[in-house]
């Protein structure tokens, strides 16, 4: 396969930048996941869709809304009722859920070019996320492998987190560039470092 | 104004889009009745107090909704999925005829 561009490219600036005299407290990094595919199920498929995942991720989801996990490798939430976003570092993950989930269970769309995924991570990852968007980035309200639908200034985004102070952000790829940009800059005042 | 989305907890106002009256019941697409038609189209409840409202997390999970909102607290007191468990809501419909009894 052809070597996928970043949109991020053009102000992709690896290295340390903003306020960081006295330390950076955020990292950001994309992560180019292989893979990045949605599943849905029809209403009363939602138990056969998530075994479906198990059994191509070999990752169990918890029950409940927004609920998720990943491995470091494969990564699976829910983001709508029977819906769910999984992306893995490898390609090939929609073939391999286009044989496990029949028409009758739901349907699986390849989001693998439409979607860049931007990793936030540091001990001020709550505090410039909550900058972006109007919601609880707590760890009690959002706990780790949880995944959130929310937008910021009409820019739909799906956010799963990762570790306790590490969120997997997943964005259009064609508003990418900008959201980057932004993050970048409302990084600034902590101090932030490119990787 | 805070909706609470069954799904995805307390979300601002922005993050939804507002879908109309909820007390509006459609006529099957082939009805010939014009009344019928024309209270779908225009006739409103136009409530002071509690009002039933489709809404939609259009910058969340995207379902819909159907709301209970207070035109004049705005005041929510109920939020639910607009698919039951069987696919369809009963919100227009149900709502029309608690106002129909009461009037
Ligand atoms: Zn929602």
């Amino acid at each position: 396969m052809v070597e996928r561009q970043s949109p991020l490219e053009p102000e992709f600036h690896v290295g340390s930048h903003g306020n960081f005299e006295h330390g950076v407290e955020i990292i950001l990094t994309e992560t180019r996941p292989g893979s990045i595919v949605q599943l849905a199920a029809w209403p009363g498929e939602e138990k056969r869709l998530i075994a479906a995942i198990r059994t191509v991720t070999g990752l169990a989801l918890p029950d409940g809304a927004g609920g998720g996990l990943s491995d470091g490798v494969k990564s699976v939430f829910g983001f709508a009722p029977g819906k769910f976003t999984v992306a893995d570092e490898a390609e090939g993950l929609a073939a391999a859920f286009a044989k496990v989930v029949t028409p009758a269970i739901g349907t699986v769309t390849d989001l693998s070019h439409g979607r860049t995924a931007v990793r936030i991570a540091g001990p001020k990852a709550e505090w410039v996320l909550a900058k972006f968007f109007a919601i609880d980035f707590s760890l009690p309200a959002f706990p780790v492998g949880a995944g959130r639908s929310t937008t910021h200034h009409d820019v739909f985004a799906q956010i799963q987190r990762t570790s306790a102070d590490q969120f997997d952000i997943y964005v259009f790829r064609s508003f990418a560039r900008s959201f980057w940009k932004a993050l970048c800059h409302a990084s600034e005042e902590v101090g932030y470092e490119v990787q | 104004m805070l909706i609470t989305c069954p799904y995805c907890g307390p979300r601002d106002v922005i993050e939804f889009t507002y879908q109309g009256d909820g007390n509006r019941e459609r006529p099957d697409p082939a009805s010939q009745n014009f009344e019928a038609w024309n209270a779908y189209v225009y006739d409103r409840l136009n409530p002071a107090g509690d009002h039933n409202e489709i809404w939609q997390h259009s910058g969340g999970c995207r379902t819909h909704l159907r709301v209970v909102r207070n035109t004049l607290t705005h005041e929510i007191s109920s939020v639910a999925f607009m698919r039951g468990d069987h696919g369809r809501g009963d919100h227009g419909s149900a709502a029309r005829r608690k106002a129909e009894d009461k009037s």
